[in-house]
């Protein structure tokens, strides 16, 4: 099975790279036309392959590592995709 | 004193503690392995030294703190052992849930590597009362993930219960409140960011740092 998470800093949370980036699109917006860039959010995606019984016992599994190790729920939020 | 440091791989500080330890205090000082799963009997003092554990891959701090070590540090902190989390330090306590809140990129997105000045918050606590009433002290700072960050609720309990140690006067990396360093609701946990171990005498630019190591030898020589 692969799963896919998705691992952002939660809203609210101010994305500094988020911030430069978005800055760098709307700065190059002279040439390109990208002014209309706003809320730009950078994170990270892990994939691996899992070996569970089902889907449901892996997105379990996905879910105790993002709680304990992939994602500090302080200031972060992911998305689990189990396929 | 009994005193020991932590050796994470990736980390560059542990003999910068180790020496600010034995030289401030007189400590018998142990090095311990990430990997070890019990720490030397009798300790006064935990030291969870800068650097970049793991490499600071996936987040700072966040391997470091789930080594098998961290399972002793964290009972050791519930006996009321003294710890002491500089930096990288201050990253996996965070993480490990020793302390509140977390540690973000730098506002600024830059590394910030400089001398800084902090006023101590709070002088009442065993890391500090040695400082006596010295207005502000110069540490050094360096990282590049030192954005103190807590969500209100926390903050507010971390500020009514008097757990921020030291702020900074000018602040570097955008830190919610100016927090450069605060203490867990029992008052024997300390994580900062600045160096106090960069800080201990006069020929590294500040001496600044060793009050927080006689602060420490005090409690123990009232006990």
């Amino acid at each position: 099975m692969k799963a896919t998470v998705h691992i952002f800093l939660k809203a609210g949370v101010l994305d500094v790279q988020g911030k430069a980036v978005e800055g760098a699109l709307n700065g190059l917006a002279g040439t390109s036309g990208w002014s209309d860039v706003a809320n730009v959010r950078v994170g990270k995606v892990l994939e691996f392959d899992l070996n569970s019984p089902d889907k449901a016992a892996a997105e379990a599994e996905v879910k105790s590592m993002c709680e304990k190790l992939l994602a500090n729920t302080v200031i972060e939020s992911y998305r689990i995709e189990v396929a | 004193m009994k005193a020991a440091v932590l050796v994470f791989p990736g980390s560059n500080c542990d003999r910068d503690c180790k020496v600010a330890v034995e030289v401030t205090t007189g400590a018998q000082v142990s090095m311990v392995w990430h990997q070890d799963t019990s720490l030397p009997a009798g300790l006064d003092l935990i030291v969870v030294p800068g650097g970049f554990s793991y490499g600071d891959y996936l987040r700072c701090g966040a391997m470091a703190s789930l080594s098998p070590v961290m399972a002793e540090v964290v009972k050791a902190a519930q006996r009321g052992v003294s710890v002491v989390g500089i930096c990288n330090g201050f990253q996996i306590l965070c993480e490990a849930g020793l302390l509140p809140g977390a540690l973000m990129r730098n506002a600024g997105l830059k590394y910030v590597c400089k001398p800084i000045e902090l006023t101590i918050e709070n002088r009442n606590t065993r890391f500090t009362s040695a400082y006596g009433d010295k207005a502000s002290v110069w540490m050094t700072q360096g990282n590049g993930d030192g954005n103190f960050f807590a969500d209100a609720e926390t903050l507010k309990a971390i500020e009514d219960n008097n757990q921020v140690v030291f702020r900074y006067v000018e602040n570097p990396n955008g830190s919610v409140n100016n927090i450069a360093g605060i203490m867990n609701a029992e008052g024997n946990v300390l994580g900062m960011m600045p160096h106090p171990d960069r800080a201990f005498e006069p020929a590294l630019g500040s001496a600044d740092g060793a009050p927080l190591f006689h602060s420490l030898m005090r409690v123990l020589q009232a006990a």
